[in-house]
């Protein structure tokens, strides 16, 4: 079972400021363990983030990316109160969905 | 002659002149790195996992630590608790820090076996996760976010492990005839990119206490001060000590002492 995301989202002036931390092992495939076998690949591969029902970003990510991600944006358009569903599946299938409301 | 010194001097303007700016930049670099990090400080995943197994009936004894486990402020009272210790414990009758009080919860409460405690007690580079104590040292840190170290110096026993941890801190031996003090016993030095902290001085002391229980980012792994004391005793070139030992509390009771009165930002962020 993943570990539940960390989500901020916060307005500041009229943009929203959000950042999202997942944890996540985002092996890279590459490497190998102590008795010489590859560690197999296991990355989170699509995000989506709605804010207030509206999509705003649907991403496709690889193996470049650290252990345990931040990622963060900031959006016009957003306001308090507004809803931030964040949604990542991986390479193996596993998933996760977690929310969190503007402040 | 005369323009072979001044030729001299010149070019040693102009080799140490620029090192020291680019340490200056690439330091303020990644200080402005770090204060992005801790906005969304990984840590903080360590933590969620830390307060669930503090929580969690576990062990041969199927209780929770948070039932079970006296940290120094009251049976499951996790507040504060980081910041006033390493402190004198009745019931064990020793002088603890909070990664060996834990352990010993581990053991005497909940019927874990030391062994198999200390068989992993760090996270290793490959590892994916930390190990429980890791994640319960990153909880029980965090409930001391934004408070002054006060770790009890007045307590007789606690001043003996200070002392002891301040004489091992000068001790000289092993191959290079290092002591701690050697890397860290004046001000201004550093290894590589690495400004080696003056554990003697206040301002040293924090900075030696500042950020732990710490996420790595090189390699993404989370590290308690006693992991930071066991690879000091390597790059000493002395043995490690033994898992969660006296020896390890009286080197965190010397620096938190000197430490004392300082704000604590919680668990951080570690290059
Ligand atoms: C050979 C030099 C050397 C010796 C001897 C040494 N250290 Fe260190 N120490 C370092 C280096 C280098 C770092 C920084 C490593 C890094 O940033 O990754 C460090 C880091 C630390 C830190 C963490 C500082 C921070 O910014 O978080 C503490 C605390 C510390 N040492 C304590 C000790 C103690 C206690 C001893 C004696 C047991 C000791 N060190 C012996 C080189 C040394």
């Amino acid at each position: 079972m993943a570990d539940p995301m960390k989500i901020r989202a916060q307005m500041k002036g009229d943009v929203a400021e959000i950042r999202i931390l997942m944890g996540h092992a985002m092996e890279t495939g590459q490497r190998k363990d102590a008795a010489g076998n590859t560690v197999p690949a296991h990355f989170i591969q699509t995000i989506t983030i709605d804010v207030g029902g509206k999509r705003v970003v649907d991403g496709q990510t690889g193996t470049a990316i650290s252990r345990n991600p931040v990622f963060g944006f900031k959006m016009k358009g957003a306001k308090v109160g507004d809803k931030v569903v964040v949604n990542w599946v991986d390479n193996k299938g596993d998933k996760r969905t977690d929310e969190a409301t503007v402040a | 002659m005369k323009s072979h010194v001044a030729l001299m001097a010149a070019l040693s303007v102009a080799l140490v002149g620029p090192a020291a700016a680019q340490t200056k930049d690439a330091n303020a670099e990644f200080e402005k790195f770090r204060a992005e990090m801790e906005e969304s400080s990984p840590a903080e995943l360590f933590e969620a996992r830390g307060e669930e197994l503090w929580k969690a009936k576990r062990g041969p004894n199927k209780v929770s630590l948070a039932e079970s486990c006296d940290l120094g402020q009251g049976l499951g009272n996790v507040e504060g608790a980081y910041v006033r210790t390493p402190r004198y414990f009745a019931d064990a009758d020793a002088v603890m820090d909070i990664e060996r009080r834990l352990v010993w919860c581990m053991v005497e409460k909940q019927g874990f076996k030391f062994e198999d405690i200390a068989k992993k007690p760090f996270q290793g580079a490959n590892d994916n996760n930390a190990p429980d104590i890791t994640n319960l040292v990153t909880y029980v840190a965090s409930g001391s976010r934004n408070m002054k170290f006060d770790m009890p110096l007045h307590d007789a026993k606690v001043r003996d492990a200070f002392e002891t941890g301040k004489a091992m801190a000068a001790y000289r031996a092993g191959p290079y005839d290092f002591s701690c003090n050697t890397c860290h016993g004046t001000d201004g030095k550093r290894i590589r990119m690495q400004n080696l902290p003056n554990l003697a001085t206040s301002e040293g002391a924090i900075r030696g206490v500042q950020g732990w229980p710490g996420y790595r980012m090189t390699g993404g792994v989370m590290l308690t001060s006693q992991w930071r004391m066991n690879d000091c005793f390597r790059q000493q070139r002395f043995p490690e000590p033994k898992y969660a030992s006296q020896a390890v509390t009286n080197l965190i009771a010397y620096m938190t002492g000197n430490a004392n009165g300082q704000l604590y930002k919680g668990p951080g962020i570690k290059r």
